[in-house]
C-alpha cells in the first residue's frame, strides 16, 4: 500500500549487526532416542547465527532440518546440548529465576503453526490476551490492559477488535487464528517473534495477509522476526536474509536475493530447482527424490553428501563450516566456496 | 501435449453433492460440469471447503452420509456411475478406474506388508493368482522407482515419499483408464514433491492413463497438467488449458489466487491476497458466489448466478465474460 | 487432514478437531439435550427422582416411619405396595429413600470424580517420578477388590453409617477415571496452546487449572455420570450387606430389610423387588445421560439421519 510497506531493499545492507538483538553460538540440541541402543539425534548442530535489529530473517528448511528445534531452543523451551545464545550480549543460559526468564519470554515470544492447536478452546480471545499482558506489562491497569489488546488486534488486522476479544477461537477462521497469536506475542512488546511456520497450514489466499502483518510489525513496531518456512516463495517476500539448513546444520546463509539468484551451496541448487513458480519455465530436475535427513549418529562429514552431486572424499572425513563465498554470503560446503581449505581434525581419522 | 482428437473417456453433468448439517444443506458441489479425454492430466485447484475432494470422491462413488450426491450424471465408459448398483461399481474400481488418497500412513495399512496390501487389492478385483499377482505388484514397485524387494517392507519403514509412490502403484495394479488423486504430494517435502510429478508425468506417458489430480496448490501442477479447473464455494469457475490460465487469469478468483503466490525469482512487488473468507455453503450469497470479495464486482453480480459460459479457450462463470465477450461494465 | 486447513467455516457448523468443548450458552446445552432422546430421556428419569427426594411428601401420604399398620398386607388401593413385616408402608419408604440414596450416590460421584482429576491430571502434566508414583498407586486401587475390602471395613466399624459408605465408594471408584484422565491429559499435554501458556509465562497449577481442565470437561462430566452409576449400584450392594447405617431410609437398607425379613418367601415381593427397580432406573438415568454425553460432545457417534427429500 504506502511505500513504507515495500519491501526496504537497502535497510537490509545497513543494518546495524554490531549490536545483534539474538545471536547463537555453536548452538547443539541433541535428542536421546531408542530404549536400549541409545542412539543420538543430532536436531541441531554447530549453528552460528545472528539477528539484528529490525530485520527479518528466514530459517528455510525441509522436515528434519531442525529449524523448528532451533525456534524452540531460542524460546528456551528446550535447554541447548552445548553451545550458547545471547540475548542483547547477555548469555540465555544465565537466565534464571521465574521473573527473569518471564521477562526472556515477553521479549521473544513465539508464534505456533496451528491455527487450530494453538489457542485454547475453552477461552476468549480476550482472555489469552488479558492473561499474557497481566504477565507481562503488570505496569498496566484494567482499562490500559483493555485498550494495548485492542491496539495489538487491530494492528494484527482484526477488526473491530473489542468484537474479536469476546469470540472464541472456534468461531474464528485459521487466518484470524493466527493473526491473534501474532497480536498477542506483540502485547509483550518483544524484540523478537519467532514464527514457527505460521502460514503452511493456511489457505494460499488467506498467506499473503499474515505475511504482510509480519512486515507491518517489523515497519511499524520496529520488531525483528526469525520466519521459519519450508517455503522460498514466501521467504523471499518476506526476509531480508536467508539461513538455509539440512539435517541439523546451517549450509547456507546470505541476503535473500543474493541467496536466491546465486546460490552456493548444492543443496540450496537443488531446493531452489524444484521450487515451483508457476510464472517461469520449468528448472532442470534432478533425479533427486528427496531421501529424508540422516540425524541418527550422523558422525563426522557433510549430511548432504549421499545425495550431492559434487561430493569428493573429503566430503565424508570432515564436516563443512561455513565460509564467506563472497561479501555477506556463507556456505558450508568444501567444493563450491572457493579456497575453503577443509581442516582436517586431528584423531578424525577415517 | 493436448490430446486434441482423443475421445472423452469421463463426462460429469451437473454434478451435485449435497451435505446435510444441522445449520442446513450445504452445496458442497454446484452443479459441476466438465469432459475428461484420454491421457488426460487435469488439475481442480481451490482452497479448503470448495468441494475438490468432495467432488473427487463424488466420482468415485466413496461419498458418505451426511454428503450425497443429489443430482447429474457421471458418465464413465459409457455407464453412468452416480446411478450404478455396487456390484457394476466393484467391477469398474481398480480395473478402469484408482484412486490415491492424500495420506498414504492414512491409507495404508501399518501392520500389513506392502505386498500383503497389494496382494489384497488384487484378490478383492479378480485376480487371486498369487504368482500373477506377485510379478505385478514387482512391476508396478519398479515402474514407480521403488525396489521391488520392499515388497516386504511395512508402511512405517518406507519414507513419504516411497510411501506415497507406493500408493500411486498400487492404483496402477490393473492399469485403469483413470486415476483420481487427491493431494498426493501434500504431506511431502519440496524436492519429493518435484520428484513425484515428474515420475506421475512420466508414468502417464508410458502408460495413458488420465488423471484428475486434486491440490490447493495451484504452482505445483503449474508445469504438468493439460488443464485447470479452479474451484470457489462448491462451483467450476474457470477451467481452462494450463498455460493459458497461468499466463491470463479470467475469473477474478483465479486471478486473486495467482496473485497470491509471490514469485521466487520475479520482482518483488506487494502482493494483497483476495480479502475476506469463503461464503458458509448453507447460507450463501445472492448471485455470484464470489462477489462480496470480487474487485471487480458490480450490480449485475447479485442479479443472478452467472452461468459457466465459453470465452476463447475457456469456460469461465463471471458476468464479465458472458456471451463470450469481455465486459468491462 | 488437508495441510491448508481453512480459510473460514466453509461447512456448516464446522468446528475445530477440538470440538469436543461446546463453549458457549447453556441454551446450547439445553438444546443438545432436547434433540438427543437418550439424552431427554435420562434426564426425565432424573428430575423425577430429584423431585421426590425433594418433596417426598408431595407423593407418599404416609409417613414412612410409622409402624402403625398391618403388616405384610399386599398392594392396595390404601398402600400401592402393600406394608412391610413391620407394618410400615412400602411406598413411603420407597419414596422417602429416594433421598438418602441419591445424595450418596452423588456425594460420593462428586467426591470420587474430584480425586481422579487431582490424580490423573497432575500424573500427566507432571511427569516424570511424580507419575510413575501417582499411576502406580492408581492401579493399586485398580486392582484392589472392592468386596473384600467392604468385609475387612465392615469388620471394623460395624454401624459406621453413611460416612464410611461414601469413604468406601470413593476409595474403590476413584481409580478408573484417574486412569482415563492422566490418559487424555497426556494426549494434549504438548498441544500448542498448553505450550503458549507456559511460554506466556503462567505457573504450571495455574496451565493445569485454567488451561488443561476447561477442555477436559466432557471427560470430567462422563466420568462423573458413570462413578455415580457405580456408587448408586454399589452402596445398595454394601447396603445390602449390612455396611453403613440400616436404621436409615434407603433403598439398600430397604433390601437389607427385605432380605433379613425374607420378604419374598413371606409374600411380601414388592419389598424385595422395588428398591432394586428404583435402583435400576436411577442407574439407567445415569447411563443413558452418560451415552448422550457422549454424543453431544463427539459428533461423530451421533446417529445420522437423513433428511427426506
Amino acid at each position: 500500500m504506502t511505500e513504507a510497506e515495500k519491501r526496504p531493499q537497502d535497510g537490509a545492507s545497513n543494518l546495524v549487526r554490531a549490536d545483534p538483538v539474538l545471536e547463537a553460538r555453536g548452538l547443539t540440541r541433541h535428542f536421546r532416542i531408542g530404549g536400549l541402543r541409545g542412539h543420538t539425534l543430532h536436531a541441531v548442530d554447530d549453528l552460528d547465527m545472528v539477528i539484528a535489529e529490525r530485520e527479518i530473517v528466514a530459517l528455510v528448511g525441509e522436515s528434519g532440518s531442525g529449524k523448528s528445534t532451533v525456534a524452540r531452543l531460542l524460546a528456551m523451551v528446550y535447554r541447548p546440548t552445548s553451545g550458547e545464545i545471547l540475548f542483547r550480549g547477555r548469555p540465555v543460559s544465565s537466565i534464571r529465576g521465574r521473573r527473569r526468564v518471564l521477562a526472556y519470554r515477553g521479549q521473544v515470544p513465539m508464534v505456533f503453526q496451528d491455527p487450530f492447536s494453538s489457542l485454547n478452546p475453552a477461552h476468549t480471545i480476550g482472555y489469552a490476551l488479558v492473561r499474557g499482558l497481566k504477565l507481562h506489562r503488570p505496569e498496566l491497569d484494567r482499562r490500559q490492559r483493555q485498550a494495548e489488546a485492542e491496539r495489538v488486534l487491530a494492528v494484527a488486522g482484526l477488526v473491530p477488535p473489542a468484537f474479536i476479544m469476546s469470540k472464541y477461537p472456534y468461531e474464528l477462521s485459521g487466518g484470524q487464528r493466527q493473526r491473534v497469536g501474532f497480536a498477542a506475542a506483540l502485547s509483550y512488546r518483544p524484540k523478537l517473534i519467532l514464527a514457527d511456520e505460521p502460514v503452511s497450514m493456511l489457505d494460499v489466499s488467506i498467506r499473503i495477509g499474515l505475511l504482510n502483518v509480519m512486515a507491518r510489525l517489523r515497519e511499524e513496531e520496529k520488531v525483528s522476526l526469525l520466519y521459519i518456512t519450508h517455503d522460498i516463495a514466501s521467504a523471499r517476500y518476506l526476509s531480508d536474509r536467508i539461513l538455509v539448513m539440512y539435517a541439523g546444520h546451517l549450509v547456507e546463509q546470505g541476503p535473500t536475493d543474493d541467496v536466491l539468484h546465486n546460490p552456493v551451496h548444492p543443496y540450496t541448487r537443488l531446493l531452489l530447482s524444484a521450487v515451483p513458480d508457476p510464472r517461469a519455465e520449468m528448472s532442470v530436475t534432478s533425479a533427486d527424490v528427496g531421501e529424508p535427513p540422516r540425524v541418527i549418529d550422523p558422525g563426522e562429514g557433510c549430511r548432504f553428501r549421499w545425495r550431492c552431486p559434487l561430493a569428493t572424499d573429503v566430503c565424508a572425513e570432515v564436516t563443512p563450516r561455513l565460509r564467506s563465498a563472497s561479501p555477506d554470503h556463507e556456505a558450508a560446503c568444501h567444493v563450491t566456496v572457493p579456497g575453503s581449505v577443509p581442516r582436517v581434525v586431528a584423531g578424525t581419522g577415517r | 501435449m493436448t490430446p486434441a482428437e482423443s475421445r472423452v473417456i469421463l463426462e460429469v453433468s451437473d454434478l451435485c453433492v449435497d451435505y446435510a448439517s444441522s445449520s442446513g444443506t450445504a452445496k458442497a458441489v454446484d452443479q459441476v460440469s466438465f469432459e475428461l479425454s484420454e491421457g488426460e492430466f487435469l488439475a481442480v485447484v481451490g482452497e479448503s471447503g470448495c468441494g475438490k475432494s468432495t467432488l473427487l470422491f463424488a466420482i468415485a462413488r466413496l461419498l458418505s452420509p451426511p454428503a450425497e450426491v443429489s443430482g447429474g450424471k457421471v458418465v464413465f465408459s459409457g455407464q453412468n456411475m452416480v446411478a450404478m448398483s455396487d456390484k457394476a461399481l466393484r467391477a469398474l474400481r481398480w480395473r478402469d478406474l484408482s484412486v490415491v488418497m492424500q495420506s498414504a500412513m492414512n491409507a495404508l495399512n501399518p501392520v500389513s506388508s506392502i505386498r500383503a496390501q497389494f496382494f489384497d487389492a488384487m484378490k478383492a478385483h479378480g485376480e487371486s493368482d498369487p504368482k500373477v499377482a506377485r510379478a505385478r505388484s514387482q512391476e508396478v514397485l519398479s515402474m514407480v522407482g521403488i525396489d521391488p524387494v520392499h515388497l516386504a517392507s511395512y508402511a512405517h519403514q518406507l519414507s513419504g515419499g516411497m510411501r506415497q509412490r507406493a500408493m500411486i502403484a498400487m492404483a496402477l495394479l490393473f492399469s485403469p483408464e483413470l486415476i483420481l488423486m487427491d493431494e498426493p504430494t501434500s504431506a511431502l517435502d519440496v524436492v519429493a514433491q518435484r520428484s513425484l510429478m515428474v515420475q506421475i508425468k512420466q508414468l502417464q506417458a508410458e502408460l495413458g492413463f488420465a488423471i484428475i489430480f486434486v491440490t490447493h496448490d495451484m504452482s505445483l501442477v503449474s508445469h504438468f497438467s493439460d488443464r485447470v479447473a479452479v474451484m470457489y464455494a462448491g462451483q467450476v469457475v474457470e477451467t481452462r488449458p494450463t498455460r493459458s490460465l497461468f499466463d491470463n487469469p479470467l475469473h477474478p478468483y483465479t486471478r486473486g489466487l495467482l496473485d497470491s503466490f509471490p514469485s521466487v525469482y520475479g520482482p518483488k512487488v506487494l502482493v494483497e491476497g483476495i480479502p475476506g473468507s469463503p461464503p458458509d455453503l448453507t447460507d450463501l450469497p445472492v448471485g455470484c458466489n464470489f462477489s462480496p470479495r470480487c474487485p471487480r464486482a458490480t450490480e449485475r453480480c447479485s442479479a443472478g448466478e452467472p452461468a459457466l459460459c465459453e470465452f476463447d479457450d475457456a469456460l469461465v462463470r463471471c458476468v464479465l465474460y458472458e456471451g463470450g465477450t469481455a465486459g468491462g461494465d | 487432514m488437508s495441510t491448508a486447513a481453512l480459510s473460514g467455516s466453509a461447512l456448516p457448523g464446522a468446528k475445530t478437531p477440538l470440538g469436543r468443548f461446546r463453549t458457549g450458552t447453556v441454551g446450547g446445552l439445553a438444546r443438545a439435550i432436547s434433540s438427543n432422546r437418550k439424552a431427554t430421556a435420562g434426564l426425565v428419569i432424573l428430575v423425577v427422582f430429584c423431585f421426590l427426594a425433594a418433596f417426598p411428601g408431595v407423593v407418599a401420604h404416609d409417613n414412612p416411619h410409622a409402624e402403625i399398620f398391618a403388616p405384610a398386607l399386599g398392594p392396595s388401593a390404601a398402600h400401592l405396595l402393600g406394608t412391610d413385616a413391620y407394618g410400615q408402608d412400602l411406598f413411603a419408604q420407597l419414596i422417602y429413600s429416594t433421598r438418602e440414596s441419591l445424595l450418596i450416590a452423588l456425594v460420593a460421584g462428586l467426591l470420587a470424580t474430584v480425586l481422579s482429576v487431582i490424580v490423573g491430571v497432575t500424573a500427566a502434566y507432571i511427569g516424570g517420578l511424580v507419575d510413575n508414583v501417582l499411576s502406580l498407586v492408581t492401579d493399586i486401587f485398580l486392582v484392589i477388590p472392592a468386596f473384600p475390602l467392604i468385609v475387612v471395613i465392615a469388620a471394623y466399624s460395624k454401624n459406621g453409617g453413611d460416612p464410611i459408605l461414601i469413604a468406601v465408594l470413593v476409595v474403590t471408584g476413584w481409580s478408573y477415571g484417574a486412569r482415563q484422565l492422566r490418559v487424555q491429559a497426556l494426549s494434549i499435554r504438548d498441544r500448542d496452546f498448553l505450550v503458549a501458556a507456559r511460554l506466556r509465562g503462567e505457573r504450571r497449577w495455574r496451565v493445569i487449572v485454567s488451561e488443561m481442565l476447561p477442555t477436559m470437561t466432557s471427560l470430567i462430566v462422563a466420568i462423573f455420570l458413570g462413578t455415580t452409576l457405580y456408587a448408586i449400584v454399589a452402596a445398595a450392594g454394601l447396603q445390602f450387606v449390612g455396611l453403613g447405617n440400616p436404621d436409615t431410609l434407603s433403598w439398600g437398607t430397604m433390601l437389607y430389610w427385605a432380605q433379613n425379613n425374607e420378604a419374598l418367601q413371606a409374600g411380601s415381593p414388592l419389598w424385595a423387588i422395588m428398591p432394586g427397580v428404583c435402583i435400576a432406573m436411577l442407574g439407567a438415568a445415569f447411563a443413558l445421560l452418560n451415552y448422550a454425553f457422549d454424543e453431544v460432545s463427539n459428533p461423530a457417534l451421533r446417529p445420522v439421519r437423513r433428511r427426506r427429500k
